[in-house]
């Protein structure tokens, strides 16, 4: 029960193919915002392609729409029009429990806020995915555990609530707990924004050595010095992909 | 979507023990905010089973004393008839199903006492009365019963408290001297005769005591064998000394016993009733406290949402909360309810054998119950609306 395979209409089968189909998938995406009379064009018909294993940095400046694009990928948020296709799913054709499968077991999020749950310690936070997910707790604990060495959190942290560590710290667990489901894709949205310099180098590192075990990272960022880490870069300017 | 969804089984709950583990957190997190909430949950179930139990201790109390007369029949005069003729008691004789018949004749008296100084008037009833016949209705707290034919006589517990007899002292009524041998056990309010407030004695000295009294009796005592031929019997012998002018009039006790039952079932719902207000009340505090919990942990919900969880698991997850804080709450107000109904009842009442019953304990149960379903209630609002938050919103509320 590794990869989600929901299928909300049974009638339609999927047909394998030799062609490898790209694990992420838009074509003419867009999102309009509708703030009182102004229509926001978040994405202004966005199509791009991801394969397996690519390690891709989405660049742009503030308010380009980065954020609405990555929401898109990890089935946050749904197109106004255009198609999503993660895994050779069509997102359009999923309801809430079928997007709620996808992001279960074939993404992972990592935030610029982090965003761990501030009454749980770290190695709760890293179990809250395998919760919703069905494991029991002691398959749960040993996951978690294995998932914060692999994220380079010192173990004597594990116990430790989010306050009580550092940002570069916070940020591993947040790394551990997208990972602890296993999935194919990682998303992080501006994960060094909110880190010093050597930090951030360090979690960039981090995800440098997850696409090299395999998963598909994609990484949100504005500072072109991360582009160097990726193998495909992406531009956006004003919703439109410029390069 | 089924109830057994959302709580899908104890085991498979208790081994996920997380869910568990987030709801404590969650209800001692907010404290202040908790323990308010539940103390609406506790008052309510205080309120509903004391209540409950309270009406049901009345309508013990006051069953029992008329228990053990649910089995006779009074059988007087009609309206304008003076006495119950030897004839009438012998046609009641053939009627079937009779444990036996009990003819009386009374008269009043008044009685004259001293009490801290003061003269006082009372009022008795004297009883003519065979010695094996009073048997039958009433026991001996102290002495014996008087022989047949002797000029001796039992009295009624209130009487022998008023005069502060015991056995072998006399009492004069009319002019003549009467030994007291016995005295009757207190019975409370009868409907039949009353014995507390009685002089029991023979025949031949009620003839001495009342010599212009008419032949006959002024009540007659039916005590039927089995319970349910009640009606029967009483149909049967108006049938017979009936059958061509009301002479007799019959009165079957249970007839009150039953609406004594309603009167106190009336009582018990007024009270319930009662009850059910405050928890009312309680539930809509339990919505609020609730709804103001989903409202903090929106950015929360909306971290679950993103990693992975469901509608169907925020909901499991905030009713996971109200059903804790009901249980909790419930048991707490179970308990209270038990401890405090015991020390009134014991303290006040000095009688505790009407709380420990199976009834007064399924007012407490219904307490508990209601405690829990109001919690589950006023919790699900909140839940289904945390549920159905988008998650991309949830997580930019700040
Ligand atoms: N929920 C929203 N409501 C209205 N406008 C939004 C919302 N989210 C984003 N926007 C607008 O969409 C545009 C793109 O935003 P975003 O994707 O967050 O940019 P970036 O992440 O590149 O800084 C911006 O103009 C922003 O103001
Ligand atoms: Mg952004």
């Amino acid at each position: 029960m590794q990869q989600a395979k929901p299928s909300p209409s049974p009638k339609k089968k999927i047909v394998p193919s030799d062609r490898p189909y790209p694990i992420v998938y838009l074509k003419d995406v867009k999102r309009i915002y509708t703030l009182g009379n102004n229509r926001i064009h978040a994405l202004n018909g966005v199509s791009l392609s991801i394969k397996k294993g690519d390690f891709v940095t989405i660049m742009g400046s503030s308010g380009s729409g980065k954020s609405t694009l990555l929401n898109m990928i990890g089935c946050l948020d749904l197109p106004t029009s255009g198609k999503v296709k993660i895994n050779n799913i069509d997102l359009s054709k999923l309801d809430d429990d079928g997007l709620t499968a996808i992001r279960r077991n074939n993404i992972g999020f990592i935030f610029q806020q982090f965003n761990l749950i501030p009454t749980l310690t770290a190695i709760e936070n890293v179990e809250i995915p395998m919760i919703f997910n069905g494991q029991s707790s002691e398959k749960r604990r040993r996951k978690a555990l294995s998932m914060l060495k692999r994220a380079d959190l010192p173990l004597e942290f594990a116990n430790h609530k989010p306050n009580e560590m550092s940002g570069g710290q916070q940020q591993r667990v947040a790394i551990a707990r997208a990972l602890a489901n296993d999935p194919p894709i990682l998303l992080a949205d501006e994960p060094t924004g909110n880190l010093d310099t050597r930090t951030g180098n360090n979690i960039m590192e981090l995800l440098k050595q997850l696409n090299a075990s395999g998963t598909t990272v994609i990484v949100v960022t504005h500072d072109p010095k991360m582009e160097e880490y990726s193998n495909t870069s992406i531009r956006i300017q004003d919703g439109e992909i410029i390069k | 979507m089924k109830m057994k969804d959302i709580f899908p089984s104890m085991p498979s709950m208790l081994k996920n023990n997380m869910y568990v583990e987030l709801a404590k957190r969650n209800l001692k997190r907010q404290s202040v905010r908790t323990i308010l909430a539940a103390i609406g949950i506790i008052i309510g179930v205080i309120a509903i089973s004391s209540m409950g139990i309270l009406g049901n201790s009345l309508k013990l109390s006051v069953t029992d004393s008329f228990a053990d007369v649910g089995d006779r029949l009074v059988v007087s005069p009609a309206p304008g008839e003076n006495q119950i003729t030897e004839r009438q008691v012998d046609q009641m004789r053939k009627v079937a199903n009779i444990e036996s018949i009990i003819p009386v004749s009374s008269s009043g008296e008044i009685i004259e006492y001293k009490k801290s100084g003061a003269t006082i008037q009372s009022f008795v009833s004297v009883y003519s009365i065979s010695k094996d016949d009073l048997e039958k209705l009433a026991e001996l707290e102290e002495g014996r019963y008087f022989k047949a034919g002797s000029t001796d006589c039992v009295v009624g517990a209130g009487i022998a408290s008023n005069l502060e007899l015991t056995p072998g002292q006399k009492i004069e009524l009319d002019g003549n001297k009467l030994r007291v041998v016995g005295i009757l056990k207190e019975k409370g309010m009868g409907f039949d005769i009353n014995t507390d407030s009685g002089v029991f004695t023979s025949q031949e000295m009620y003839n001495k005591l009342y010599p212009d009294a008419e032949e006959g009796y002024n009540t007659v005592i039916v005590i039927v064998k089995d319970i349910d031929n009640i009606d029967a019997v009483s149909d049967e012998i108006e049938e017979r000394i009936n059958k061509k002018e009301e002479l007799v009039t019959v009165f079957a006790m249970n007839v009150i016993t039953d609406s004594l039952d309603d009167v106190f079932r009336s009582i018990s719902m007024f009270l319930i009733g009662i009850g059910s207000i405050s928890l009312l009340v309680a539930g809509v505090s339990i919505l609020n406290v609730m709804l103001m919990s989903t409202m903090e942990r929106t950015k929360e919900i909306g971290i679950m949402k993103a990693v992975g969880a469901s509608r169907k698991d925020i909901l499991k997850m905030f009713l996971l909360e109200a059903l804790f804080l009901g249980v909790i709450a419930s048991t707490a107000g179970a308990i209270l309810t038990i401890s405090g109904s015991y020390l009134i009842m014991a303290l006040i009442v000095k009688n505790t054998s009407y709380l420990l019953t199976l009834s007064s304990m399924f007012y407490v149960l219904e307490g508990f119950v209601f405690g829990i379903a109001t919690s589950l209630v006023g919790g699900m609002y909140p839940a289904w609306k945390a549920s159905r938050m988008k998650p991309l919103d949830a997580l930019r509320y700040e």
